[in-house]
């Protein structure tokens, strides 16, 4: 089963081709950030997928984003570019960091793609004021997704829709459960390989596979040593040679916050009688990206907190944050979280990831981190 | 001999006059018993400058490049950001100005650093609601903070619902400011705010249409310390009368007399993003070609508001009076200023897509008559920074050459001088085929 969550996210285009096949009335869409409301989207047949970089240097993306954009954003436009994406029937983004929406725009203009949208998804979340302004945008979305598919979506659509997005996110919060034990029965990188997966296929087939898994996670014994119990915190990550290096020197990664990770499944659609109002709110109400955790009340940010929380429920004993070369709205939160989980006695280490991540320095590097973690609990 | 008469402009000395005095002001507000606050350049200032009594705003932005025209203070300042807070040196360069002051304690314009009542901030690109809140971690938590967010959609998408987002959000900041400085905002001073916001904003686009004369009236070099006055205080009297009644007033004059910015003018350059600001001096290295760079979307549109006439030109967008509006009330002003904002504002439109940037600026280029583009790849700003590579393949399609620079607005560490020199050398002679009119 694992290993079918890595061919998946390993050949990710060959399943959307198949599934076009499969699916004469459907429609595949790229997407770029995962405040994209995807329960409209299955409400309406059509099988969203992530666009993701493919780890190459984007080279292709030079003559359209210089440098100083993240490697990420770069890297999805330069498989665009490189017509990794030449099955697509669509592309959209929802409102996002700056980086994303230059590799969009670009994207527009020079990947042919029958149909683009760009959603504006409010920034101020945590304002009552975006929930309304979130559901008309949607309203005009869904309307616009109607006249693209060709049929009316209708409230059962949209309950469908929510259905099988709330579903897989609840069948993944359980597997992610699972690794609150001693010794996880699944590693760091099993698991968020689960959820690359989930951003990039049906999410229907991906809740039967993660059902099966779930049944057998509870016999599974890893024959190996969990050692230190790690976060990993930070922008998009979906680098597994990074994972399974960390995962291979003593340590394990027991929890995530991600929007490649648990940030992307964390928070369910509440169901309300206005559908589409039910899933702006969730969209409002979901543990933010930092490009939109601020307030209007005070500085602080709701992001905090909540990983807090999930580094004591799964006893983290430290946590290594990431970021993508250049990510803005990372490199501002990173200095104060670092201070924040440090304050409350969660150690910290930062590493800055490009698309290809030099694993040998990042080796040694992660292995002082966790000798100096396990040297600290034999003074204890 | 001189192609065209040139002489500096008479408004400038009050220009200046007025910048100082805004600083000044800031520094000394709470010895007269004034609000401090800081906020954005795009913070509808008109809202707590119409609190009771004396308040004075610090906007970041500007702040930021005051201290990026000074290559040493910007470097300690950064480090200081980068060393102590522990940021990275590749966010906004402003940014890392702005913190690298609050962690020292020190004041760009003498003194210790001013600390605020009240944050009032605005949420236009990722780093700028970062930036107070992150500044307001540095003081230690202590000073009351309120984000709105105004990326509700492109100029051509604004309708009632994208209206409401803002204004619903200047209500609940007006609550804000009433609760934690216990004054009241007052509406005729608001009113009078908007209106003056309406002057600032709109004259600002009048005189910037201005410069579609030939020979040019203004340089970007000196436009660039004009504009500064919007991002400042927009909703200010004294700033508003200056860009009605002394610059554009002036400029017209200029125009109808051919007074030109430089008087070799023999190429016309459009430019994009804030310039090195420690390095200035490029421009009138350019003008050593007779090379006048003479409009950007960013040096008309960071304050001025312009919208697309019936033929598809971009022109100043309508004062109140030439629309035929007086603010009745409250809720007029408040709407009257998140649209003209929303609309006027073509700057954002590219945080929309490439497409946006592209149409505006090959529109600019043709009727503001350039001939080339020299762009600046600002590693210091992502903002203005959006699309630029695409811009540049825009404007090579409708024919204009253009040359690019890599720099930063305000890191010196960043930006090459020389090498920036030699390129425009090679781009001016060898590309356009011009040659020094003056060493």
């Amino acid at each position: 089963m694992i290993e079918e969550f890595q061919e998946w996210y390993q050949n990710r285009h060959d399943f959307a081709r198949r599934w076009k096949e499969e699916n004469p009335d459907g429609k595949v869409l790229g997407y770029f950030c995962t405040y994209v409301p995807e329960e409209i989207l299955y409400a309406a047949n059509i099988l969203p997928v992530r666009i993701l970089g493919g780890h190459e240097p984007p080279a292709l993306a030079t003559p359209h984003v210089f440098d100083m954009w993240c490697p990420f954003c770069r890297d999805c436009l330069s498989q665009g570019l490189a017509g990794k994406y030449d099955y697509l029937d669509g592309v959209m983004i929802s409102q996002s960091c700056l980086h994303v929406r230059q590799a969009f725009g670009a994207w527009q203009v020079h990947v042919p793609t029958p149909w683009s949208y760009y959603l504006c998804m409010p920034n101020a979340v945590r304002s009552p004021r975006s929930r309304p302004f979130f559901a008309g945008e949607l309203a005009d979305f869904k309307k616009a997704v109607e006249d693209w598919a060709g049929k009316p979506i209708t409230d059962e659509d949209l309950d469908r829709g929510i259905d099988i997005l709330n579903t897989n996110r609840r069948l993944m919060k359980q597997v992610y459960e699972l690794r609150k034990e001693d010794n996880p029965p699944i590693t760091g990188t099993e698991a968020m390989t689960m959820v690359w997966a989930s951003q990039l296929v049906d999410k229907r087939e991906h809740s039967v596979l993660v059902e099966e898994l779930l049944k057998d996670l509870p016999n599974r014994k890893l024959d190996r040593d969990p050692g230190v119990r790690l976060m990993i915190v930070g922008s998009e990550n979906d680098d597994r040679p990074f994972m399974e290096m960390v995962e291979s020197i003593g340590g394990t990664f027991v929890i995530d916050d991600h929007c490649t990770g648990s940030r992307y499944f964390w928070d369910e659609v509440v169901p309300n009688e206005n559908r589409i109002q039910a899933i702006a709110d969730r969209y409002c109400d979901r543990v933010p990206c930092p490009s939109k955790d601020f307030g209007q009340e005070d500085w602080e940010r709701k992001r905090f907190p909540h990983i807090l929380n999930l580094a004591r429920d799964y006893r983290v004993q430290g946590a290594v944050l990431i970021q993508q070369k250049f990510c803005d709205p990372h490199e501002c939160d990173i200095p104060s979280l670092r201070r924040y989980l440090q304050g409350n006695g969660i150690p910290c280490y930062f590493l800055e990831f490009e698309v290809t991540v030099p694993v040998g320095q990042f080796r040694i590097r992660v292995e002082a981190f966790i000798e100096q973690i396990t040297a600290e609990e034999l003074f204890e | 001999m001189a192609k065209y008469t040139t002489k500096g402009l008479d408004c400038w000395g009050r220009a200046k006059e007025l910048r100082m005095r805004y600083y000044k002001d800031y520094a000394e507000a709470h010895d007269r018993g004034a609000l401090r606050w800081e906020g954005g350049a795009w913070s509808f200032d008109a809202i707590p400058q119409a609190l009771e009594g004396e308040v004075h705003v610090l906007t970041e932005e500007p702040y930021g490049a005051s201290v990026g025209a000074d290559p040493k203070l910007q470097v300690k300042y950064q480090e200081a950001a980068e060393g102590k807070w522990g940021c990275a040196r590749d966010l906004c360069a402003y940014m890392r100005n702005y913190w690298g002051g609050i962690v020292l304690g020190e004041y760009a314009f003498g003194g210790k650093w001013p600390r605020a009542d009240f944050i009032f901030q605005n949420q236009i690109c990722c780093s700028h609601s970062k930036w107070l809140q992150v500044a307001d971690e540095i003081y230690g938590g202590t000073i009351p903070y309120f984000c709105f967010d105004v990326g509700a959609g492109p100029y051509d998408r604004i309708g009632e619902r994208q209206i409401n987002y803002v204004v619903e959000q200047l209500y609940d900041g007006i609550e804000f400011l009433e609760k934690v400085t216990g004054r009241k905002v007052v509406d005729e001073k608001l009113i009078q705010n908007v209106q003056n916001t309406y002057r600032s904003a709109c004259y600002w686009a009048k005189t910037c249409e201005l410069n579609q004369a030939l020979p040019a009236p203004l340089d970007e070099k000196t436009m660039f310390s004009l504009y500064v006055l919007g991002t400042l205080e927009k909703s200010n009297k004294e700033i508003a009368d200056f860009y009605e009644k002394e610059l554009y007033a002036e400029v017209k004059d200029r125009v109808a007399n051919n007074i030109a910015a430089v008087a070799g003018e023999q190429c016309r350059m459009l430019g994009d993003s804030q310039p090195p600001w420690g390095f200035l001096r490029i421009f009138r290295y350019l003008e050593t070609y007779g090379v006048v760079s003479i409009a950007s979307l960013y040096t008309f549109s960071l304050i001025g508001w312009f919208e697309l006439d019936e033929n598809g030109n971009v022109v100043p967008y309508p004062t109140l009076e030439e629309q035929g509006i007086t603010i009745k009330d409250r809720d007029h002003a408040l709407r009257l200023l998140a649209e003209g904002e929303l609309k006027g504002k073509l700057m954002w439109a590219p945080f929309y897509g490439a497409t946006y940037k592209n149409e505006l600026v090959t529109k600019i280029a043709k009727q503001w008559k350039c001939d080339a583009a020299i762009l600046h790849l600002n590693r210091g700003c992502e903002g203005t920074a959006q699309h630029q590579m695409e811009m540049k393949i825009a404007l090579q399609k409708i024919g204009l050459p253009v040359m690019t620079f890599e720099g930063n607005m305000a890191d010196e560490r960043e930006f090459d001088e020389a090498r920036a020199k030699r390129l425009m050398d090679l781009f001016l002679t060898e590309t356009l085929g011009l040659k020094k009119i003056a060493d």
